[in-house]
Parts: structure tokens; C-alpha cells; sequence
């Protein structure tokens, strides 16, 4: 539409034109590339640790068995029955039972050292797989059944190759004698790889292959559920108040600017603080799901109110002012409309949140939440321990196969956090509005 | 152009008019506003008639729609925004302390610039005021309630047959009209118009004149504008503002046939604004 004809056809001008251009290609051209190369870096980087979690985790899952026939022997077995006569427990020397019949098995094994040797080839865990079998089935005692027992450790690792039989026996956890015990087993078919169930029905323990997640699993679970219950209301109320409500004046730019640094504070302060306040003055159990989620919710409330606040201020005016319009009250405005619209970031930051104390181990240390604890927890006064404590404890173990163990605990916290995380995104969907 | 007049007064400076004898609405006098330091308005007298369309035109920033978001006290949210003076409707004081603001947005409903439906359905729209008023005492009337603001706003015919579907799923217009709707369920007597039509097409923008033509008989209606031609369309009377004060008002075919003031003709006839 411009006269500027004449010098659109200028050659010169045109060359400059046309170099100006290819250079602004080749601008973005690199751009790109370097863009691409970061991804890519990136993605690689997490690709190769998640490789080698999951390569290292895999021998973890399974544990090899011996079935050997155990002879439950009626007289040794004290039975309990209640009113209507049904079998509540059974008691015996199981251990007995299962030494008796290794000793069965190898007629030729008679000197204590020998026998004791010989006995190492089981778990400890193995009477309880007896006690389980007959427990179950009353009707067993006074027959030979059976009985799959889970091997030792270090057995288990020559059956998965982890150990190599080809080292000179000085260099080998396991002597020459009790390969050849494995060897007679193995030809005799009575050795088994089965889905280590243990790893997740078990609580923790010394033996790695007794060891589980049951109760770190559990103790995760219960604290976070404390720290959602704390944080996600209070974050909420008070991220509601301050966006919405509050006068600003100093006081609430002072305690604005406090919750952002908060955010920033090292997370062993929190467990300083948990020590100090809640064990030390209030007087809450030691190493319990209460006081760590209580913690936990400390740490977490800046994210959410950040996240909260964030969420609040990117919902248009206009429906504010549309509530406004036809008559609602502030209250209505923000309960009705303001909130609603602004769930799903609400969400995603509390679930930020929350992952980010899942995976949070300093302040736990202080208030002995990183320790040996066997049992289950039931409630949230009980003795637990979490995921990440848990892992950190088998790496720190100097059996062999509690490497696998540390690799297989790393994989489920990572699917706990991502099923967490599909949860997020389901209710951010759910929630999700267009306008 | 322009409606018939109602008035039988055509010049008329002062704009002062007893309430008895000219129906006046909403009376202001000596209206301020001071965002901060700056000031909006400078002392805004101005007798708005019942079931009247008042039109209030001038250039950007010029402060009308800062004067007509006091009627309804929507200024009240923003920080460092301060009200001087007086706003009477029906010959109470609107600034009063006896005064609740939820009330009074009920009686003084407003559509805006854009058109602003909830992320809801269209029925949940037009019935959200009505609900949270407790207008409708069982779900019939509440039906008849939206069948009758969705009729009265010309939206009716289009949508009945997907009252539950979303209201940001309609055209502009329609999404204007569903707005108008939804202010007049809960049945105010004043309805402010924030620019209504500047996010419309000519087609919509002449509909919602229309519209607001036929609420007239039923709502008093004060309009802000910027299109000089949509305000001697829809108007009866006009006020011209300009930097914060209230240069002239009068009856629109008055204000844009002889306007008294330089200014308003400067405005009028396009040489400045």
C-alpha cells in the first residue's frame, strides 16, 4: 500500500534484505539447537540414574527358596484353642524342625561346626515360614510337608550370580562346602526364584533378606497424611486471608516477606525446632508420625501459601467484579468463585508440597524418626520411620544384598511420589475450568 | 437520531431539578474521588431521572466510569481509592453507614466492558443472584426466574435449549446479553453499564442497544460510552466529562445538536478526545 516501490527493487538493498534474514535464521536455528542439546542433556542425565536404580533394584524383588520336607512332630507342638475350639496358635520349636531336616538332607554333616555351617544356608526368617504353614493349616502337625524356605542372603546372591563362584574361596562370603550343599540342592530341584513378598510384608530388619518396607511404607504414609491435614488448611486459610483480605499495610508486608523466607530455611532448622517445641516443651512421643507431619507441615506451609497465594491473584478481576456486581458478599465472592477457580494451583502446590516432605530426611533425624523400628505402625503416636530414613539406613548396612535392597526402597518412594503425583493431576483435571 | 424527549425542559444549565416534579433517581452532589494523591473527580453534581438512559461520554481517563462505579460502590475494593461527597438514591444516602453494600449492589446492578459470564452454565449464571439473595423459595421459580431475565435480555429464544451447557461457550453478544441477564435477575432498579458494546461487533452492539431501549421502561440506566453515536441512540439525557469534572449534561439531542460548553462540542464533533 506504501509508494516505496522503487526501492523495493533496489539490488543492494534486496542482498542486505535477504542476508539480514538468513542471519536471523541461523540466530534461531542455533537457539534451538542449544535449547534441544539442554533437553536432551537433561533427560539424559535422569535417564541413566533411573537406569541404573531400577538395573541395580531388580534382584531385590525376587528371593530364592528351598523346599524341604519338615516333619512336624504332633508331641512338640503346644496348641491354643478358643471356646468353639478353633486353633488360635500353635507353638513349637520350628527351628528344630527346620535344622532336623537340613541335617536330614545331609546324613554325612555330624560335627557342630559343620552343622552350624550347614544351618547358615537358611534365613533366620525360615521357622517363621513353618510357624506360617502350620498356623494356617492345623491339620498339618504330626505329618512331613513341604515347606518353601527362603536361603540366606549371601546364597541367594550366588544363586543370582551377584556372587562368583569362580573366586578362590578366600575371596568368597561362601565356603566350597556350601556351594556343594547349594549344588546337591539344585540338582535335586528343590530350589526356587519367587517373588520376594517380604520386601513389601515385612517391617525392617537386620537380615536383608527379612528386610521390608512394610513399615517405612506405613510411616510415610501416616505422616503425610498429618502434614496434608496440618499444612493444607492452614496454608489455604491463611493464603486466602492474606490475598484477599488483609489490610495492606506494614504488618502483612512483614509477615509477607517472613513467609517467603521461610521457604528458603535449611529443613534440619524445622528439626531443630520439632525437637526443641513440640518433643521438649509439648511433651509428643519421640520418633512418631505425629510430631514428623507436624514437622513436615511447617516446612511445607510456605510452598503452599506461595503456591496458594500465586494461584488467587491470576484469577481474573472480572469475575470477581461479576460476583461483586450482582451482589456478593466478599466472602461469597472468594467461596463461590475465587477459590473454585483457583483449586487446581492451589492443588498442584500443595502436592509440590508434599512430595517435597516425602522425600525429606533432615529434619526427621532430630526427632528420631531415622531409627531401627521393626514394627508396623498403626497410629500416629506409634514408633515409624519413613521411606527416605529407611533407604538411607540400608545404605548404610554392610551386607551385600541390602545394595539391591537400598535400589529397590529408592523405586518405590519414587512410585509412591509418582502416583502421588497422577493423583495431583487427576484432581487438577476434575477441578480445571475454563473462562 | 435520538428518542423522542421526555423532558419538557430542553435548556436547562444548573441541571439542579427538584425530585418531585422530575422523577430524579439518583442525585449526587459534590461527588470526589482520589485514587492515592491524584484526584479523579472534582465535585460531580448530577440528577439522574428514573427509567432514563443517562449516558455519561468523554475522553479516556476522564473519570466516568470512575463516577459510575460510585453508584454502586464498586470503588470500595481498591486500595487508596477515596470517596467525597454524597450519593443519593431515592433520597437515600448510598455512603451512609446504614447502608450494607451487599444490598445496595442488589438494587444497583452492572454489566461491564467485557463481558465477564461465570465458568458455569448458563442457568447457574442468571440464577447465582437470585440464590445467593434468596430470591426463589423452591427450584419452580427459580426456573421461572431465569426464563424471565433470559427473555427480558433477548437471550431466551437462543438458549433455552441448552440452559445447563457452559456460558463461555456463547458469542460475545450473547455472552453480553447473558451478563445483562444475570444483573437483572435479582431484580435492581438501577442497571450501570461499563462500556457494554466496545468488546461487540455492530450486529451484537445494535441487539444490546435494543435491549437496553426496552429496559428502560423498568430500570433506570446509566451507561458509559464511547461511541458518540451509541450514546444519542440510547440516550435521553448526556453528560460530557472531562479531566474529572462534569462539563454539561443535559438532554442528549440538546447536548448534540447545541452544546453550550466549547469542550463538549470540541468532543462531540470529533476534534478532540
Amino acid at each position: 500500500m506504501t509508494d516505496r516501490g522503487p526501492q523495493k527493487n533496489d539490488p543492494i538493498r534486496a542482498a542486505r534484505q535477504a542476508q539480514r534474514l538468513k542471519k536471523r535464521y541461523r540466530k534461531e536455528r542455533r537457539f534451538r539447537a542449544f535449547g534441544m542439546s539442554a533437553v536432551l542433556l537433561a533427560t539424559g542425565i535422569l535417564a541413566f540414574l533411573m537406569t541404573s536404580i531400577v538395573y541395580t533394584s531388580i534382584p531385590a524383588f525376587t528371593h530364592h527358596n528351598l523346599t524341604l520336607d519338615v516333619t512336624i512332630i504332633a508331641e512338640e507342638v503346644d496348641i491354643l484353642r478358643d471356646d468353639q475350639g478353633l486353633v488360635t496358635n500353635v507353638d513349637a520349636n520350628w527351628l528344630g524342625f527346620v535344622r532336623t531336616a537340613l541335617r536330614d538332607s545331609f546324613p554325612e554333616v555330624t560335627s557342630r561346626r559343620d552343622k552350624r555351617d550347614l544351618y547358615k544356608l537358611l534365613s533366620i526368617g525360615a521357622p517363621d515360614a513353618v510357624r506360617d504353614a502350620v498356623q494356617a493349616d492345623p491339620n498339618l502337625i504330626g505329618q512331613t510337608i513341604q515347606v518353601r524356605l527362603p536361603l540366606s542372603d549371601d546364597i541367594d546372591l550366588v544363586m543370582k550370580g551377584l556372587i562368583d563362584r569362580n573366586l578362590p574361596e578366600t575371596d568368597r562370603l561362601v565356603s566350597d562346602r556350601e556351594l556343594a550343599w547349594l549344588d546337591k540342592f539344585i540338582a535335586e530341584q528343590r530350589v526356587s526364584e519367587n517373588f520376594a513378598i517380604q520386601l513389601f510384608a515385612n517391617g525392617d530388619s537386620r537380615e536383608p533378606e527379612m528386610a521390608g518396607l512394610k513399615g517405612a511404607l506405613m510411616g510415610s504414609l501416616l505422616t503425610m497424611l498429618v502434614t496434608l491435614l496440618i499444612s493444607f488448611p492452614l496454608g489455604v486459610l491463611a493464603a486466602v486471608y492474606l490475598q484477599e483480605m488483609a489490610p495492606k499495610n506494614r504488618l502483612t508486608q512483614i509477615i509477607e516477606v517472613n513467609i517467603n523466607n521461610l521457604a528458603a530455611v535449611p529443613s534440619i532448622v524445622f528439626g531443630l525446632l520439632g525437637l526443641a517445641v513440640f518433643i521438649s516443651f509439648f511433651q509428643l512421643p519421640r520418633s512418631a508420625p505425629l510430631v514428623g507431619g507436624m514437622v513436615l507441615a511447617l516446612m511445607t506451609l510456605p510452598t503452599i501459601i506461595i503456591a496458594t497465594r500465586a494461584s488467587l491473584a491470576s484469577v481474573p478481576p472480572s469475575i470477581r467484579q461479576a460476583a461483586m456486581g450482582v451482589g456478593a458478599s466478599r466472602l461469597q465472592v472468594i467461596m463461590h468463585h475465587v477459590l473454585p477457580l483457583a483449586m487446581p494451583g492451589i492443588l498442584t502446590g500443595t502436592i509440590i508440597g508434599l512430595a517435597q516432605a516425602a522425600g525429606e530426611t533432615a529434619p526427621l533425624l532430630m526427632i528420631g524418626m531415622m531409627a531401627f523400628i521393626v514394627d508396623t505402625p498403626t497410629d500416629v503416636t506409634s514408633k515409624a520411620t519413613v521411606l527416605p530414613a529407611q533407604i538411607y539406613m540400608w545404605a548404610n548396612n554392610p551386607e551385600r544384598a541390602f545394595v539391591a535392597r537400598t535400589s529397590a526402597g529408592i523405586v518405590v518412594l519414587l512410585s509412591f511420589l509418582l502416583l502421588v503425583n497422577g493423583l495431583a493431576i487427576y484432581f487438577r483435571k476434575r477441578f480445571e475450568k475454563r473462562w | 437520531m435520538g428518542w423522542p424527549f421526555t423532558s419538557a425542559n430542553v435548556l436547562r444549565k444548573d441541571g439542579k431539578m427538584s425530585s418531585q416534579e422530575e422523577n430524579i433517581k439518583i442525585r449526587t452532589s459534590g461527588v470526589t474521588v482520589h485514587y492515592g494523591a491524584a484526584q479523579a473527580l472534582h465535585g460531580i453534581d448530577l440528577d439522574i431521572r428514573a427509567n432514563e438512559v443517562t449516558a455519561l461520554i468523554g475522553p479516556s481517563g476522564c473519570g466516568k466510569s470512575t463516577f459510575l462505579r460510585c453508584i454502586n460502590r464498586m470503588n470500595d475494593v481498591i486500595e487508596d481509592c477515596h470517596f467525597g461527597g454524597k450519593i443519593e438514591i431515592d433520597g437515600e444516602d448510598i455512603y451512609s453507614g446504614e447502608i450494607d453494600v451487599v444490598e445496595l449492589r442488589a438494587r444497583v446492578g452492572m454489566v461491564f466492558q467485557k463481558p465477564n459470564p461465570f465458568p458455569k452454565s448458563i442457568y447457574d449464571n442468571v440464577a447465582y443472584g437470585p440464590r445467593i439473595h434468596g430470591l426463589a423459595s423452591s427450584k419452580d421459580e427459580l426456573d421461572h426466574m431465569v426464563e424471565t431475565s433470559l427473555r427480558r435480555a433477548g437471550l431466551w429464544q437462543e438458549v433455552h435449549d441448552r440452559l445447563h451447557t457452559s456460558g463461555s461457550g456463547l458469542s460475545g453478544g450473547q455472552q453480553q446479553r447473558l451478563c445483562i441477564a444475570r444483573t437483572i435477575a435479582v431484580d435492581p432498579n438501577v442497571v450501570l453499564m461499563d462500556e457494554p458494546c466496545s468488546a461487540l461487533d455492530p450486529i451484537a452492539t445494535a441487539i444490546i442497544e435494543e435491549l437496553i431501549e426496552e429496559l428502560r421502561s423498568q430500570y433506570t440506566i446509566v451507561i458509559v460510552t464511547h461511541s458518540m453515536q451509541q450514546a444519542a441512540r440510547v440516550s435521553q439525557r448526556t453528560a460530557y466529562f472531562h479531566l474529572g469534572h462534569l462539563v454539561e449534561h443535559g438532554d442528549t439531542d440538546r447536548i448534540f445538536t447545541n452544546p453550550a460548553n466549547k469542550q463538549t462540542e470540541a468532543y462531540i464533533s470529533g476534534k478532540i478526545g
